[in-house]
């Protein structure tokens, strides 16, 4: 496993523990599972992402993703488009991104993540942005549109930094595949729960179940599952058999319509629904 | 390894580098077989469709050794698309080219009027071998919308085609061209809504019915094994322009020319030549209103390597890593990528890659069509332009006047200009202020 077990590892000294990891196990002591938020950076502003993150980890976020705004998001529906859109058009630039992190990681003991499209990162060179996302107090990437055969610089990084990679494992994955990401990971594997991009979706997709038993039997420690999920309910059906729910879109849509407020009371909602008892 | 730049055109230090390269005992260029052209191409993609391109790769990799499979494609190429397409001397035109002899790839009398055919045929076979029942398809000016349409028409499959919002209203036309062929055109809305974004479209539609779906890509860009398999099947271009040459000449070009957008015309006759050392090749990409205005297309001109829709390769994008928009009166070259292998062929020299400015394009629009009676889609105008300015430089370089007409340069003529007739009627002012044409034409129409 690549993930350094906190306290039981004699590689811990060496290599940084994964704060993606103890996050997540820090909810699992208590018998639940991890909530995973997501914001774009800059939506609708700079200053908003940092407090919508902060009242994400002050109402119960155990972990924060902060999106990359950027110009061809092909995995983001209309809803996560219409927003980085909108950053990117009020003049958003990348570099901002460790400013939004680091206001949340200063504030909070929340692990913060950021998702990005791979382009933005080779701009700016892989190492350079690994070390400032570092600098920020980032735990690491989740990389949508970067599998792991691509990714030689992003692990050489990643380990000099100490920083989580989070890939992708999809229900089209091979169990080959599956195998191979899960290794390459760091922090948690990330669950696509649906064929299909990010949104809000009815139910949630009976493919999901499967991918998440899929990644386990590869070898994954923690698996998170995103895509299409918008309310308690899923969270609810999701944490009986994942290590994390990440919902994105559904907080999208809060801060558009209600503000710092509103994501703070949809976070507060989504955590009635983490408990482990119906599993 | 030279990369030809704006400001240092191609007669000097490029042209040496091309020969220090094909003297220093490279292997052939011919047939590359991806996913890496150099440190371009590969698989920068979601892991969701990576299972769909592996099926993809098997499926093409498989029909290619299949002679039934390389039987059916030989047919429709002669008994559908109408090839082989012919190789005609341009004589009254190449008198403006220094007096080199030119000669036209005539892919602009293909079935659909452009080299674009040989690529649907080719991908809608294997989406038939994968047992999928749709075709998805993006498209600019709508000509792989209506080539994708026309394939699925013949082999009985469902198509989609993306495109922009503001392309469809600009070419009502071709969307009717692909609704007679029994396709559903889907205006693309987000983003800005030109053919980037219809290809994001796509590839969204792509991940959400990959069961049932088969992406056709119309360019030689994307991830393996598009770029590979896109330039298989317009191979054939080059083929016949090497034979055709040496049968009406008896011996090579000097030369070979083609537009540059996403480069699929230009890999296909490129192939033909890559490993004649003799051979200088030519890409030329739409220079809009000029590379230094900053609204033009030229991507490895000016472009930084990026990754883009699938590959590694040169990329119009900002400091941030944002894709910048594209600009050119050719709706086919407006697109700030561009495949893989053109970049890897830019870098080692083997290939000269050049802006060509709307005016330059239309120039040579108009000349084709006042001297050898043809109307040249706008992008192959690109590929003529150019072709005028290297047939003047051989010309020069020749010590007497006679060397001139020694030399021959091949010009891919990609499409036909019927699409381009409104566009280019405003440009040259050829209507009444107040006629209905001049009022399609304010609009962008091309008829």
């Amino acid at each position: 496993m690549s993930t350094a077990e906190s306290g039981t590892d004699p590689d811990t000294t060496r290599r940084p523990a994964s704060k993606s990891a103890a996050a997540i196990d820090r909810a699992r002591a208590q018998g639940r599972a991890a909530l995973i938020g997501y914001l774009p950076a800059g939506y609708p502003s700079v200053e908003d992402t940092i407090a919508a993150g902060i009242a994400l980890a002050e109402n119960g976020a155990d972990l924060i993703e902060i999106g990359i705004p950027y110009s061809d998001p092909v995995m983001d529906g209309p809803a996560i488009q219409a927003a980085t859109t909108e950053a990117l058009a009020k003049g958003f630039h990348v570099r901002q991104v460790f400013d939004v992190v680091a206001g949340i990681t200063s504030r909070t003991d929340a692990a913060v993540l950021v998702m990005t499209y791979w382009n933005p990162v080779m701009r700016m060179g892989v190492d350079e942005f690994s070390r400032r996302l570092a600098e920020a107090g980032g735990a690491g990437l989740i990389t949508p549109d970067l599998i792991p055969d691509e990714a030689s610089e992003w692990l050489a990084a990643s380990d000099k930094y100490g920083l989580d990679r989070v890939f992708l494992v999809a229900p089209s994955s091979s169990p080959e595949r599956m195998r191979r990401t899960v290794e390459a990971s760091r922090g948690f594997v990330y669950a696509v729960s649906i064929m299909g991009v990010t949104g809000a979706r009815t139910s949630v997709s009976a493919a999901a179940k499967d991918v998440v038993a899929a990644a386990h039997a590869a070898g994954a420690e923690r698996v998170c599952v995103g895509l299409g999920v918008s309310n308690a309910d899923h969270v609810r059906e999701i944490a009986a058999y994942a290590d994390g729910v990440i919902v994105g879109t559904a907080l999208v849509a809060a801060i558009r319509d209600g503000g710092v407020d509103a994501v703070a009371s949809l976070t507060k909602d989504l955590g009635t629904g983490l408990g482990k008892e119906e599993a | 390894m030279v990369r030809l730049m704006v400001d240092a055109p191609a007669a000097g230090s490029d042209e040496n580098a091309v020969d220090a390269f094909l003297e220093g005992g490279q292997q052939s260029l011919r047939h590359a077989p991806g996913p890496y052209f150099g440190t371009y191409g590969g698989r920068w993609m979601p892991e969701s469709l990576i299972a769909a391109l592996d099926e993809l790769e098997d499926t093409f990799e498989k029909a290619k050794a299949d002679p039934a499979f390389t039987a059916q494609i030989a047919e429709l190429n002669r008994n559908y698309s109408g090839r082989p397409s012919l190789l005609t001397e341009a004589r009254r035109f190449a008198e403006h080219a220094g007096g080199v002899r030119i000669f036209l790839k005539r892919e602009d009398l293909n079935h659909t009027g452009s080299h674009k055919i040989n690529n649907v045929l080719g991908q809608a076979l294997l989406a038939k071998r994968m047992g999928k029942t749709r075709i998805i398809a993006e498209t600019g000016a709508g000509q792989h919308g209506v080539a994708s349409a026309t394939a699925a028409a013949l082999m009985g499959l469902e198509c989609v085609v993306y495109m922009g919002a503001e392309d469809c209203r600009r070419q009502a036309l071709n969307v009717a061209r692909m609704e007679l062929l029994g396709a559903t055109v889907i205006p693309v809305t987000n983003g800005s809504q030109t053919l980037k974004d219809a290809i994001n479209e796509a590839l969204r539609d792509w991940v959400a019915n990959v069961g049932n779906t088969h992406y056709l890509l119309g360019t030689a860009a994307g991830a393996h094994p598009f770029p590979a398999m896109v330039r298989y099947f317009h191979e054939v271009i080059g083929e016949e322009a090497r034979a055709q040459i040496l049968d009406q000449t008896g011996r090579l070009p000097d030369a070979v020319c083609a537009c540059i957008g996403g480069g699929s015309n230009a890999i296909g006759i490129f192939h033909g030549f890559l490993d004649d050392p003799a051979v200088k090749i030519y890409g030329f990409e739409a220079g809009g209103d000029g590379v230094e205005t900053g609204r033009h297309a030229a991507t490895i001109t000016l472009g930084k390597p990026g990754v883009l829709h699938g590959a590694r390769s040169y990329l119009m994008q900002d400091d941030d890593g944002q894709t910048i928009e594209s600009h050119s009166i050719s709706a086919g070259l407006d697109y700030p990528g561009v495949g893989p292998e053109h970049s890897h062929l830019a870098d080692i020299g083997r290939v000269s890659y050049e802006p060509i400015t709307d005016s330059e394009a239309m120039e040579a629009f108009r000349l084709l069509c006042r001297t050898e009676g043809i109307i040249p889609a706008i992008e192959s105008a690109h590929a003529l332009a150019g072709a005028i300015k290297v047939g003047q430089r051989l010309a020069a370089a020749g010590k007497t006047s006679g060397d001139a007409s020694e030399k021959i340069v091949i010009v891919n003529l990609s499409g036909r200009g019927d699409k381009d007739v409104a566009t280019a009627a405003e440009w040259f002012n050829l209507l009444d202020t107040d006629s209905p044409e001049a009022e399609i034409a304010k609009e962008g129409e091309q008829l």
